[in-house]
């Protein structure tokens, strides 16, 4: 029976990964991953790591390929226009050298790593493995885990947690959106501090784009719509839009009229 | 089964993962085939263990699943990097450093 199951997951796995490297869509590659970390874990199963495959079902099978799927979907839109004009190019420079080149180096990795497992003549490997019986704190289930990685593991354990924190800013930091380079949607974004810093504190938002002076002159420019600091400016004066009415109303308002009502519809807000 | 199947299985996955590395170019599917090189190499750890009924295998394995994951973290968040600069998303056109 273990030897039906066997061959069965084996012939997943190998499948699953034969369909990762060929196929051309990448979300196709992901699916026939998942298939092969299902079947994967099936092959864990039958060699008695129960906790091993269930965390590889939940974790990688789940999130990880749902992250994979998710950044498929995001990218990959321009990935068939984007696809003709680089096949093209990497034709004409030579693909075939670079699909000869890794087929050589698979195979004799792969007739290498086969002499080194199956050649080497060990009686351990021939045979079905240590002993082994079931219950409740038997050999890989989770309480058998769960008792290695917090006595003898410990540091270990405490490292991984450390590197998945250090993983996880990184992502979010690499992944970021951040200003320069023909970014131009970030500009009018209003951030807390713009709320929260008081006017002509010299930032060097203002010295850039020349807020304090428009301030300082009573807002007489302020029809001509400022670069930059526009976010500060209109997170000021749009409060009395909606706000208070004051005599005259923003519409008909003179520059003056206008930083009154900003200033008293800032102030009430 | 034997051991040595499992291991045959891990060394048929590890090389195709190796394959797929060096021949594809959107550098999605190279990810992809790193964590296939990993799974290879996770079901030698793990028939490893079983064999000398020893849990220490199983618990590199699972360290190995955490490295994985904090790479594709770091990869992925690469990848949308690449993508919102407007570059191509292929291994080949990104040589800036090849000097």
């Amino acid at each position: 029976m273990s030897s039906i199951m066997f061959f069965i997951a084996a012939i997943g796995v190998i499948a699953g990964a034969i369909g990762v490297v060929t196929l051309s869509n990448p979300f196709y590659s992901v699916l026939a991953l998942v298939g092969h970390l299902l079947s994967l874990a099936v092959l864990f199963l039958l060699l008695r790591a129960e906790f091993v495959a269930a965390a590889q079902v939940v974790v990688y099978a789940g999130a990880v390929m749902v992250l994979y799927v998710f950044v498929v979907a995001y990218v990959g839109g321009e990935e068939q226009s984007l696809d003709g004009q680089i096949t093209r190019r990497a034709r004409s420079r030579g693909a075939d050298g670079r699909k000869l080149s890794g087929t050589l180096f698979a195979g004799t990795l792969l007739v290498e790593l086969l002499i080194a497992l199956l050649g080497s003549g060990l009686k351990a490997v021939e045979g079905d493995g240590a002993p082994y019986a079931p219950g409740p704190k038997a050999f890989g289930t989770p309480a058998y885990i769960g008792n290695l990685l917090l006595t003898r593991f410990l540091l270990v354990f405490e490292a991984a947690s450390l590197l998945l924190l250090i993983a996880a800013v990184g992502g979010v930091v690499l992944a970021r959106r951040r200003g320069g380079l023909g970014e131009e949607d970030d500009r009018d974004r209003l951030t807390p501090l713009d709320i929260l810093r008081p006017r002509g504190t010299g930032t060097m938002v203002e010295g850039v784009d020349g807020l304090p002076l428009a301030h300082a002159r009573g807002a007489a420019d302020s029809d001509d719509d400022p670069p930059y600091g526009g976010a500060s400016h209109a997170g000021a004066a749009s409060p009395p839009v909606g706000g208070p009415p004051i005599a005259g109303g923003p519409l008909e308002g003179t520059p003056g009229a206008r930083t009154a009502s900003g200033q008293a519809g800032g102030g009430g807000w | 089964m034997s051991i040595g199947w499992y291991l045959a299985v891990s060394a048929i996955v590890f090389c195709t993962g190796a394959f797929g590395v060096m021949t594809r170019r959107n550098p999605l599917v190279v990810l992809l085939c790193l964590e296939l090189m990993l799974n290879g190499a996770n079901l030698a750890l793990i028939a490893f263990s079983r064999m000398w009924g020893n849990g220490d295998g199983q618990i590199l394995a699972i360290i190995v699943m955490t490295v994985a994951a904090c790479e594709v973290c770091i990869g992925l968040g690469m990848i949308v990097a690449i993508h919102r600069r407007r570059l191509p998303i292929d291994v080949d056109e990104l040589r800036e450093l090849q000097g």
